[in-house]
């Protein structure tokens, strides 16, 4: 029982030290690529939030950022760079189209990176401004610190660890504070 | 101000090779008898007068409910002489099929593959007429006017039941 109680502890330090160390992997595929760049140069800084280092290679990124539209010749790659990046890993859809399709709704675009991979935070917008990619960024760290994250819920429950109470509540709850056990 | 392109064209093909020619804005056009496409374009770009150099763009028209239903629209330009002319060749729903231009203009060879990815068209003669812009699982030809609107191919999807 005491056990239990300092491993769920141990897990809200954890998820402190990853949501202010996201290694970010850019998936850019389209023209919210200038406003990703914008977000991430001196004047609005990623840094600030500890998501600063872009690594280029998925096994070193715990954060895949979906940017610009994804079409269905994409979809095999995209799924392997996900597959390849190591757990607990988050995604972000960037740009209304890597959430929805966006405008496009034809025969080569995919309606939305949820098809292929479990996302989220979506940030709509064509393109986003940088205060709503920032936003959309402390809500993936407010969803991390509560253990929420898709593959942290999924790793949990591989495990047999402990899932959060807060990832068993239903979606849309999720905007309040988790309760205490 | 490619008068003289077309002058030249009604002048060397008598036989029926040019069907129908037109100018609308500055802009030539010639409409051209499908087994003579390859003819023409080669005249065009070895003709002295003419001297069609450079090859600008080649794409397809799907003229959905026409016969022949599909336009292949030819643009040309002369570098030297400052002139350019649109081309029309026509291919039947039943035999998509014209001459591959890729051996006259070898810029031609990428966008032949285009037309035939989009719209199925057959260049006979292309050196290596493959999809070029969707994957080769894709079924049918997505820009002809009867691939329904809203049909997706996916190549890969998440399962329902999972939450990753």
């Amino acid at each position: 029982m005491g056990f239990d109680a300092y491993a769920s502890n141990l897990a809200d330090a954890v998820n402190w030290a990853r949501k202010w160390s996201l290694f970010q992997y850019p998936f850019v595929t389209a023209c919210c690529g200038m406003e990703f760049m914008a977000t991430a140069a001196s004047k609005y800084d990623i840094a600030r939030f500890g998501a600063e280092f872009p690594r280029f290679s998925p096994r070193q990124a715990d954060l895949l950022i979906i940017v610009g539209t994804i079409t269905e010749r994409q979809g095999p790659a995209l799924r392997r760079i996900y597959d390849q990046m190591c757990e607990p890993k988050w995604v972000i859809a960037f740009g209304v189209c890597a959430s929805t399709g966006g405008f496009y709704q034809n025969y080569s675009t995919m309606p939305g990176a949820d098809q292929i991979v479990p996302v989220d935070v979506y940030i709509p917008g064509c393109p986003p401004r940088p205060e709503q990619v920032l936003d959309g960024l402390m809500m993936l760290q407010d969803r991390i610190q509560r253990g929420e994250g898709h593959s942290q819920v999924t790793l949990a429950a591989e495990k047999g660890y402990d899932v959060p109470i807060a990832a068993i509540r239903p979606v849309g709850a999720s905007q309040h504070k988790p309760e205490k056990t | 101000m490619a008068q003289l392109v077309l002058d030249r064209l009604k002048e060397r093909f008598t036989a029926g090779e040019i069907l129908e020619t037109g100018s609308q804005h500055g802009n030539e056009w010639a409409r051209v008898r499908r087994e003579d496409w390859k003819a023409v374009c080669q005249f065009l770009r070895d003709d002295e007068a003419t001297q069609m150099n450079m090859f600008i763009d080649l794409t397809c028209v799907d003229r959905f409910g026409r016969e022949p239903r599909f336009d292949v629209v030819l643009h040309v330009y002369s570098t030297d002489k400052k002139h350019r002319v649109r081309l029309y060749g026509g291919a039947s729903e039943e035999d998509p099929t014209i001459d591959s231009i890729s051996s006259v203009w070898v810029g031609a060879n990428w966008f032949e593959r285009e037309a035939y990815d989009l719209y199925g068209i057959r260049f006979q003669g292309h050196p290596d007429l493959r999809r070029i812009l969707m994957y080769p699982e894709f079924v049918g030809h997505p820009l002809r006017k009867d691939y329904p609107k809203e049909k997706r191919q996916p190549l890969v999807r998440r399962d329902p039941g999972r939450v990753d």
